[in-house]
């Protein structure tokens, strides 16, 4: 294995990024970096903003009335929250998996992977096929379905929708790939499939990945940060954060006395 | 609560079930059976082929039929549903997925009160702006009435269907980069496909009974036009509909005209039949 020491790039960065939700503040001037093609978990216990704050990184919450974002999120240096910027534009760059596995319940396999690139107006079939089966192979599912891409995707199990659903976020080529507890409804086998992929993901993608689990937190993440009532309590390298952390809630927290 | 109390409680609700379940049904069946047993007499393959004509026609044992109405409750029928199916659907579409949009509380209320409205008062509004104006009454301006008809039922039913859909496909959609309209036509609309399609059946059995709007709009007609299949004959004079038909073949003072009504009644009754029947093939998942 060769380590690539350019992984020192800033990808995303959120300032003092806080998310109200009506006058309950989910999370609270969280100022956090994400270096490229790095592995980042965040953990903590229900409720702590975790999720609220994954959200936030590509605008999903802007569908929702009473969620209200201050702070700014930088993508490569550009905040996303500038005025004038497009959210979908964010969503093409930062992709998102999320708990559930999410296949578009009336497409076959194939449609559900490129649907992202289909439904903008690619349609080059020749194109289309190349997108599919690199991303089903990304996603370690491509040997399961290759001989039947236009069955419903619906058919397929639990973990093999979440594989197709990392599958169709990866086929836009994303540069940050969100995931909200994305094996949380899977088997261990499923999880330990997805665990394998994000390894060999981060060689292309930054990734963030928001986790119950602390020993997947420490198996899979280069970088944690713990999360606590809405703020960060504390971040770095996950070794440091397991073995040896800084602050006495992270160590009671990951050490299973509370949470 | 032992074992046999539970047993006789089960038994005494699932019997009020099947007998509610039996009431719903037997007002139908006696609906269908009178007017079959009224009006099969007056079904032969005149009554498809051959316009009504004047009553001394059913009285002199003529050829003489209701083919003007069959073909014009198609065409108006059609015309109304083809116009309401966008609008509505949009105005669903609206309701539905863009609650935090400034128009949506108007919408919704226009569109309950709409749904309220007497039938009779949507006919009054398009003879008021559109028969008067335009100096004659004409199928057009029943579809228009039809169109007021349905377009609140297809509006509530699309609301409804897309609010079953759960939420994660629309965030699914969005996290791809997808925009909102995108997420909505391809992927939150196939799933609530089937919905739709009942939406789009009621409001279309719905509009085929009424009368009242249709007096006042499309009025009525005799006669065949001269190209009886060219649905703008219809569109562009007055013209017959089953149901204006069947009230002003049951006012009129002629018996045999009295079992053309029935007659008229199951051949609206198959019409809607043939229409749902159509609509549950549309719907049927590709398995």
């Amino acid at each position: 294995m060769t380590d690539l020491p350019a992984q020192e790039r800033i990808r995303l960065e959120t300032r003092k990024l806080s998310v109200d939700y009506g006058n309950n503040r989910g999370v609270r001037d969280v100022s956090l970096e994400f270096k490229d093609r790095r592995v980042t978990a965040l953990i903590g216990p229900s409720g702590c903003g975790k999720t609220t704050f994954l959200r936030a990184l590509n605008r999903m919450h802007d569908l929702n009335r009473n969620a209200r974002v201050t702070g700014s999120a930088h993508l490569d240096g550009a905040d996303i929250y500038a005025p004038g910027v497009d959210p979908v534009l964010i969503r093409r760059r930062i992709g998102m998996v999320f708990q559930k596995p999410t296949p578009f319940p009336t497409m076959s396999i194939f449609d559900n992977v490129v649907a992202g690139l289909k439904l903008v107006g690619i349609r080059d079939r020749s194109r289309l096929d190349e997108v599919a089966e690199r991303s089903l192979r990304q996603a370690a599912l491509w040997d399961e379905v290759s001989d039947r891409l236009g069955s419903p995707a619906a058919r397929l199990s639990g973990g093999q929708q979440q594989r197709l659903s990392i599958a169709r976020a990866l086929a836009v080529e994303p540069d940050v790939l969100l995931m909200d507890e994305p094996t949380s409804s899977l088997d261990p086998q499923s999880t330990k499939r997805i665990e394998d992929l994000l390894q060999v993901l981060k060689n292309d993608v930054t990734i963030i990945i928001v986790t119950h689990n602390m020993q997947q937190a420490a198996r899979i993440s280069d970088v944690t940060a713990f999360f606590l009532n809405g703020d960060v309590i504390e971040a770095g390298s996950t070794d440091l954060m397991f073995t040896n952390p800084q602050d006495s809630r992270t160590e009671e927290y990951v050490t299973g006395r509370f949470g | 609560m032992n074992l046999a109390r539970r047993y006789i409680r089960d038994r005494i609700v699932l019997a009020g079930i099947v007998l509610a379940s039996l009431v719903v049904l037997v007002p139908l069946l006696i609906v269908i059976w009178y007017v079959i047993s009224q009006g099969v007499s007056a079904l032969n393959v005149d009554f498809f082929t051959r316009d009504l004509g004047s009553p001394t026609r059913a009285q002199l044992g003529q050829p003489t039929g209701l083919a003007q109405a069959i073909l014009g409750t198609v065409f108006i029928d059609v015309t109304a549903l083809l116009l309401a199916l966008p609008v509505g659907i949009g105005a669903g579409i609206m309701m539905a997925e863009y609650r935090e949009h400034p128009l949506n509380g108007l919408v919704r209320t226009l569109n309950d009160t709409m749904n309220g409205m007497p039938a009779i008062l949507k006919g009054m509004l398009i003879f008021a702006i559109v028969v008067k104006p335009s100096g004659t009454f004409s199928g057009f301006a029943g579809a228009l009435a039809l169109f007021v008809v349905m377009l609140p039922i297809i509006a509530r039913a699309t609301e409804g269907a897309l609010t079953m859909v759960p939420w994660s496909i629309r965030e699914a959609g969005l996290a791809l980069g997808l925009p909102r309209w995108r997420v909505i036509l391809a992927t939150v609309i196939p799933v609530a496909r089937p919905g739709l399609v009942t939406g789009a059946l009621i409001a279309f059995a719905r509009a085929a009974g009424e009368a009242a709007p249709l007096l006042l709009t499309s009025l009525g007609n005799n006669f065949l036009p001269r190209n009886p299949w060219n649905p703008l004959e219809y569109l562009t004079r007055a013209a017959d509909t089953l149901p204006q038909r069947i009230y002003s073949l049951a006012v009129s003072p002629y018996r045999d005209w009295h079992a053309m009504g029935w007659a008229a009644g199951i051949v609206l009754i198959g019409l809607v039949i043939v229409v749902f029947f159509i609509g549950r093939l549309l719907t049927r998942r590709r398995e």
